[in-house]
């Protein structure tokens, strides 16, 4: 992974940057000393490790706004930092880089069940935005599978998504409002508790934007009652295919479902071997979670039943109670630890088009024995967002590098018929140098041009998002 | 002009010497300068595919085309867009890229959210003559930045919409409305906000010549199941009545349609509700018609009142009625905000020739 050469010029400037950042901090919250920068080498990216110059954990959007301020009169990019829980290298540093970390700003400023909104300091963790509200009934949607760790300060940079979103929407579905600080250290509300904002759709743009635009300080999000209850269903198939029609037809008959998790048959192997889940012995399953009263449940299962009846399943296990559910969802939420009990493993994270499925799955399959490495799919099948996980060896030679081009051939065969590199995970530097695999040299500068804009000088989350070729001329201007 | 193809398109704005007033159907009455740039030989559904709920069609593709292909497949586009044509006078066929360009949303807003968050990608072609696409036709995309929702509602001053790409919903099995009479202004957002509080999947709450309406919408079993506990659950509020309900009028605001007087567009938070009518009629004799659970309030007043002037909280856009003075149709942003806004278009229409001045 190429990244920028360090700045001599701001290295030179650590300590005098370190004097004037604690002007403005309390002492603990400006980092400089080696091993405690070290901290913050990496994200959930841990391949690619780099300690940064130094780190920073202001308190308030005033504190943000300082720290923005100093950086960008001495010319001192900055990454900004959610929980750390990226896995495509969002929050990585430059070793000539002050790390703004938003940990610190973690209050809820306000909830109104009338409105059903909550506003809150971005450093807080998505599952504790929910476990505000929840003694009255709500939550908050978005659900990435790091929700106990990650900020919603990242979940905004990354538009993350989650097994929910089918029904329920991504972040920038769900955002109404954000505080923002520009990277000279103006502050600006756009959004609030209201539904649309006047002007152009800036939120929507902001949302997803890799933490390149602003540091969002302060989020109003949307809140909706919890369903009376959910149920999931599983469903065994033979093949893949008629798996992939399955959920066609599922979708087609006006049934929404919460989410349709599917896994092929080396996930189901080393998830039943993991956690001993009781699937059964099949080439394609599918976990159908749908939602509402007892009655609703039953009605919505029994539809999704006959529909799975025309595609000869090999079987169909309908979740009677809480137990039963859980143990349905016990494989499929421990596939990511079965793996990691196997092998090393990369997550890929492209879409594709829902009817592409079996050819793509197809594809990779004869993809893995050209790169000789073992590859399981997990899948959120109805949105069409693929989680490949490429089994390598770390401590193997060259192991890691056919990983890469296998995940790499990967994303471009999910551009080739349709779909795009990146579902919920971001670009970050993962994915960065693909970029020109979807994107043409007119569509990066238009992207590259909302930059320019709200970050002139490309201070913030450097060398990110767009290959560095791309990007040179915009950084130089 | 009306250019065919795209790539016709991006060769007329490239050469052009002034001004393009760029339009769809022209059915939101809105008063363009500059030479006619029409989008209307841009037609036919690129793509759709019911199974995987996606659309991919031609910015001048006329709305109701989409519409009808969609109700073949038993779909919809589920934000509901509005007809403006009664309430402002208008004629012509509205197209979806008017619709995209204007991020127009109904009452179903509120639970699955406006036409930007149906906006899977988009195809382009800048203020320079750049033919540009961002997003694509797959309901999941983090790659780059999302310019999908920055076009969505940007009334074609940053680009001209070429081909649109949208996720597409069922139809229900059925639809019935929950109507509770007679009851003043606080009365009414707070049974709506109680509704939409509730776990019921409400698709539609609105407040409109005194009645409350609440709407449900899916499989028939479950509707009537919801409705019944709904009701119940209203019933303090007054007598719920269960039964179907013209929801068009809602959306097209045709309460105003035939009265005279300027019509506005008030985002507010429901809470602010009644603040914001005594504030209002403080200053002048106004007309409501409430939606979003009483986050949208569509404002009949005299002609030519700046009804900012009266507001205390959330913002107004003028929908009918003649420029007065010094308001804009849209409300102005503040100075920071303005200032990206102002940069945005500088680096999408360097010339500022794409409907100048429409969005202020």
């Amino acid at each position: 992974m190429q990244m920028p050469q360090p700045s001599n010029r701001v290295l030179a400037l650590k300590s005098q940057l370190a004097d004037r950042l604690r002007q403005v901090l309390p002492k603990d919250a400006v980092i400089s000393d080696l091993a405690e920068t070290r901290a913050y080498e990496c994200d959930g990216l841990s391949a690619y490790r780099c300690p940064p110059m130094l780190a920073v954990l202001p308190a308030s959007t005033q504190e943000v706004s300082d720290v923005l301020r100093i950086c960008h009169e001495m010319g001192v990019p900055v990454v900004p930092r959610g929980s750390g829980t990226s896995l495509a290298g969002g929050a990585m540093p430059t070793s000539d880089c002050v790390i703004l970390g938003v940990a610190r700003l973690n209050a809820v400023l306000e909830t109104d069940y009338a409105d059903r909104i909550i506003r809150v300091q971005t450093g807080r963790t998505n599952l504790s935005v929910t476990g505000a509200v929840e003694a009255e009934g709500f939550f908050y949607a978005p659900d990435p599978s790091s929700q106990l760790a990650c900020a919603i300060a990242g979940n905004i940079a990354m538009n993350s998504g989650g097994a929910h979103c089918l029904k329920y929407g991504v972040t920038t579905n769900n955002l109404l409002g954000v505080k923002m600080v520009m990277m000279d250290g103006t502050v600006v509300e756009i959004g609030g508790g209201h539904l649309d904002a006047p002007g152009l759709d800036l939120l929507g743009v902001i949302c997803g934007s890799e933490g390149q635009l602003g540091v969002v300080t302060e989020a109003t999000l949307r809140i909706l009652h919890k369903p009376e209850g959910a149920r999931p269903v599983l469903i065994g198939f033979n093949g893949n295919a008629v798996a992939g029609a399955c959920v066609s037809d599922i979708i087609k008959a006006g049934v929404l479902p919460v989410a349709i998790e599917f896994m092929d048959r080396p996930c189901i192997e080393a998830c039943e071997a993991f956690a001993h889940a009781g699937y059964p012995d099949c080439e394609a399953l599918l976990i159908v979670e749908v939602e509402g009263s007892d009655a609703e449940i039953d009605h919505q299962l029994a539809l999704i039943g006959e529909i799975a009846a025309r595609h000869n399943p090999v079987e169909v296990r309908e979740a009677r109670d809480a137990d039963e559910a859980a143990r349905i969802w016990l494989g499929r939420k421990s596939a990511f630890g079965a793996m990691g009990q196997i092998n090393d493993y990369m997550c890929l994270d492209g879409t594709i088009p829902v009817t592409e499925l079996p050819n793509v799955l197809d594809r990779i399959r004869q993809m893995s024995a050209e790169y000789g490495l073992d590859v399981a799919n997990v899948f959120h099948a109805g949105d069409g967002n693929m989680h490949p996980l490429i089994l390598y060896n770390a401590n193997t030679p060259g192991d890691l590098e056919r990983c890469e081009a296998f995940g790499a051939a990967i994303l471009k065969l999910c551009v080739e018929v349709g779909g795009c590199l990146t579902g919920e995970h971001g670009v970050g530097i993962e994915k960065r140098d693909l970029m020109h695999v979807q994107f043409n040299a007119a569509d990066l500068d238009a992207q590259m041009s909302v930059k320019d804009v709200f970050d002139p000088g490309w201070l913030l989350n450097p060398a990110k998002v767009f290959p560095l070729d791309a990007s040179a001329g915009h950084r130089a201007a | 002009m009306t250019p065919t193809r795209e790539d016709e398109l991006s060769e007329i704005i490239r050469d052009a010497s002034g001004p393009l007033a760029v339009r769809g159907g022209g059915t939101r009455g809105i008063n363009l300068a500059g030479g006619d740039l029409s989008t209307r030989g841009l037609t036919g559904i690129t793509l759709y595919e019911p199974g995987a709920l996606t659309l991919v069609v031609k910015a001048g593709t006329p709305l109701v085309e989409v519409e009808t292909a969609l109700a073949a497949e038993r779909q919809r586009l589920a934000f509901e867009p509005q007809d403006l044509r009664t309430l402002l006078g208008t004629d012509g066929a509205s197209t979806i890229g008017g619709v995209v360009a204007t991020n127009a949303s109904g009452p179903r807003r509120i639970q699955v959210g406006a036409c930007r968050d149906h906006l899977l990608g988009v195809r382009f072609v800048d203020g320079a003559g750049n033919i540009i696409k961002n997003g694509g036709r797959v309901m999941k995309n983090v790659t780059g930045y999302d310019l999908v929702k920055l076009l969505a509602g940007s009334y074609g001053t940053l680009g001209v919409l070429t081909e649109v790409s949208l996720k597409v919903l069922p139809l229900p099995q059925h639809e019935a409305t929950l109507t509770i009479t007679g009851l003043d202004e606080t009365q009414a957002v707070a049974a709506m906000s109680a509704a939409l509080g509730s776990p019921y999947d409400i698709t539609g709450a609105a407040f409109t010549e005194g009645r409350v309406m609440i709407r449900l919408e899916g499989f028939t079993e479950s509707v009537a199941y919801r409705a019944e506990k709904l009701a119940k659950d209203l019933g303090h509020f007054g007598k719920v009545e269960i039964g179907p309900a013209d929801w068009q009028d809602v959306r097209d605001v045709a309460a105003f349609a035939k009265q005279v007087g300027d019509v506005w567009r008030v985002s507010i938070r429901p809470s602010a509700l009644i603040e914001t009518l005594a504030a209002l009629r403080a200053d002048g004799p106004v007309q409501i018609v409430t939606d979003w659970g009483g986050g949208l309030v569509w404002v009949l007043c005299d002609e030519g009142r700046d009804l900012r002037l009266s507001l205390l909280t959330g913002h107004a856009t003028r929908v009918r009625g003649t420029p007065n003075g010094d308001a804009p149709r849209f409300q102005p942003e503040a100075a920071p905000v303005a200032a990206l806004s102002a940069g945005l278009r500088q680096r999408f229409d360097p010339r500022g020739i794409l409907n100048p001045g429409v969005m202020g």
